[in-house]
């Protein structure tokens, strides 16, 4: 499998990066070799294997549903480009 | 005393503790040695005033014989563990005026058992880099040079400003960060030891995540007792990471030296690969001769599907980094765009100039392999496959204790000189990525020089939680090899 230019718009859509024209020519090839030396996988045989999530043989853990650090807004607006009172500011998003 | 920056951890703990050396004057000598290191540009961010206050305070509770396991010693952190009022950038644009208001686990672990921080180390962009030469800050330039040439090498990566300052002499020891051989490339390439941990071993809460199900904190060290008394502090469960597991943490220096005698040490054959230089082979076939006539038991095994490693991981690490990655928007912390259009204008630019060419690289891959259409091929395949790849490592340990290997394909190469490949340079990682696919513990440990004069390191690959283990068999070849070589200082002259 490849991609072609029109992929390529479209994935950098789908990952919120903005692409100039000029670069996406020269992203084709680069992810193309990349995909194309990926291929070697087709030829494992995976039948019947289960796929991996987690290397870590336990159960998620639970932790009891309370308030463990609360009224902190002040520290978690001091690294925001934008921002009123306890507020992210971004442009306007409804009309 | 002579030079207190040539001293190992376990030997600055030691005359600390016997008070031939105050923190302050160690800590002073370091804070020396890093303006004198400054071309190697291995510190993104240098804290000196926070390093003589944490000295100072260590200074008075080794005075009232409070002295806790790390009392007043100096280390480097590389900057993707958060540090708490101190920038903390992952070598990324976008995160270059990030200031945490929070500690890692990790790090603070550290400063628990009495540690100081020197400052926060370069690294590879969110640690994607096997040369550290991703980083938005520069590239870190290798302390090693090959014999008669001045041309510049790099330190690896992604944990090259840790491996650098490391060898260096700017730290006694540091903290790194390993997905897919971040800790054990930079370690081998710098004459340093680099130990990356189990999954699980110690908390990732607080470390810039790149691949959640890969990324491992653990220490680069000047020996393998130094990574001992590491991996000891920094290591434990942690409510604020699920992953991490509620294993008791060993005393990993106590068993150090008790020797190889009766170990049984596998040799995977896959390991062997063409095109590697002879040198890398000479001195894997000399450390096997050292550890037979130790006592130990050589097994030959076979890990079969070690050659898709670097495929699955290429698929399994951008697909995480795309999701992890999608938090930096530009709206809550880190770098926005001047002058967008709308919201999602904003994101696009934002990020686009926040993130650096191999970032994005990795952000449109795992993108792709996660797409609708897509996911099956590549994705789901590429964890089945890492299944198997996990199944060889537990198949080969019901005939042996502990694997040996070496850490790289090669030695340390020219700055520049695998920018323009990207394949080139993921190939750096042939021999460690298969151990986070499986989630073991590894330990790289400088074991010889090539002609050339430039350092070469083994890996020990151990089951998992048995990082005592690969310690101990690191340490019969440390004992083995008596490496001793050391960087020219070059750059105190320059």
């Amino acid at each position: 499998m490849s991609v072609d230019k029109d992929t390529v718009r479209r994935i950098a859509k789908l990952a919120r990066l903005a692409l100039e024209e000029d670069r996406i020519e020269p992203m084709v090839e680069e992810l193309n070799g990349i995909l194309a030396w990926v291929e070697q996988l087709k030829e494992v045989d995976v039948e019947g294997v289960a796929p991996m999530t987690s290397v870590v043989e336990q159960r998620l853990k639970m932790r009891d549903d309370i308030v463990t650090e609360g009224d902190n807004a002040k520290a978690l607006m001091a690294n925001a480009p934008q921002g009123q009172d306890h507020f992210f500011v971004v442009p306007k998003v409804v009309e | 005393m002579s030079d207190p920056t040539e001293l190992t951890l376990a030997e600055a703990r030691d005359a600390v503790a016997a008070k031939k050396i105050s923190s302050r004057e160690l800590t002073s000598a370091f804070l020396k040695a890093m303006e004198a290191a400054r071309p190697l540009n291995a510190y993104i961010t240098e804290t000196p005033d926070r390093a003589l206050e944490m000295a100072a305070a260590s200074d008075e509770r080794i005075a009232k014989g409070q002295s806790r396991p790390l009392e007043g010693l100096p280390l480097a952190i590389k900057d993707l563990f958060c540090t708490k009022g101190v920038r903390t950038t992952a070598g990324s644009h976008i995160l270059h005026n990030f200031v945490p208001p929070y500690e890692s686990t990790v790090s603070q672990n550290l400063w628990n058992a009495g540690a100081v921080m020197l400052g926060k180390t370069n690294l590879d962009e969110f640690a994607m880099g096997s040369s550290n030469e991703t980083s938005f800050f520069g590239p870190v330039i290798s302390p090693w040079r090959s014999k008669n040439s001045n041309a510049k090498l790099v330190p690896g990566g992604s944990s090259g400003g840790s491996a650098a300052a490391t060898s260096a002499g700017m730290c006694l020891a540091s903290t790194a960060t390993d997905t897919g051989g971040s800790i054990r490339q930079p370690a081998a390439l710098t004459g340093t030891v680099g130990l990356k941990p189990t999954y699980g071993r110690c908390s990732r809460w607080g470390i810039v995540a790149f691949a959640s199900s890969l990324d491992q904190a653990g220490p680069i060290t000047r020996t393998v007792r130094d990574a001992a008394i590491m991996l000891k502090a920094m290591a434990g469960v942690d409510p604020k990471d699920s992953t991490s597991v509620d294993t008791a943490v060993p005393d990993y220096e106590a068993g150090l030296e008790t020797g190889v005698k009766g170990l049984r040490i596998g040799i995977p054959s896959e390991y062997r690969v063409d095109g590697a230089p002879l040198e890398i082979d000479d001195l894997w076939t000399r450390a096997v001769g050292w550890l037979k006539s130790q006592g130990a038991e050589i097994v030959d095994i076979s890990l079969p599907h070690t050659k898709y490693a670097l495929a699955t991981y290429y698929i399994v690490a951008p697909a995480e980094a795309s999701s992890n990655l999608a938090r930096y928007d530009g709206v809550r912390y880190g770098h926005r765009a001047a002058g967008t259009e709308d919201l999602i204008d904003l994101y696009e630019k934002s990020r686009a100039e926040g993130f650096g060419a191999e970032v994005r690289r990795r952000i449109l891959i795992g993108t792709y392999v996660l797409s609708a259409g897509y996911y099956d091929a590549y994705y789901l395949r590429a964890q089945k496959v890492r299944a198997l790849i996990a199944r060889d490592f537990s198949r080969a340990f019901q005939a042996c204790d502990v694997l040996l290997t070496p850490a790289t394909p090669g030695p340390a190469f020219g700055v520049g000189d695998k920018t323009a490949d990207p394949v080139a340079m993921y190939l750096n990682d042939v021999f460690t990525v298969t151990v986070n696919l499986a989630g073991l513990p590894g330990l790289s440990v400088p074991a010889g020089l090539t002609a050339a004069g430039l350092p070469l390191g083994l890996q020990l690959i151990g089951k998992a939680f048995d990082e005592a283990t690969v310690l101990r068999a690191g340490r019969a070849i440390e004992l083995a090899a008596n490496f001793s070589a050391k960087p020219t200082a070059w750059w105190r002259a320059a």
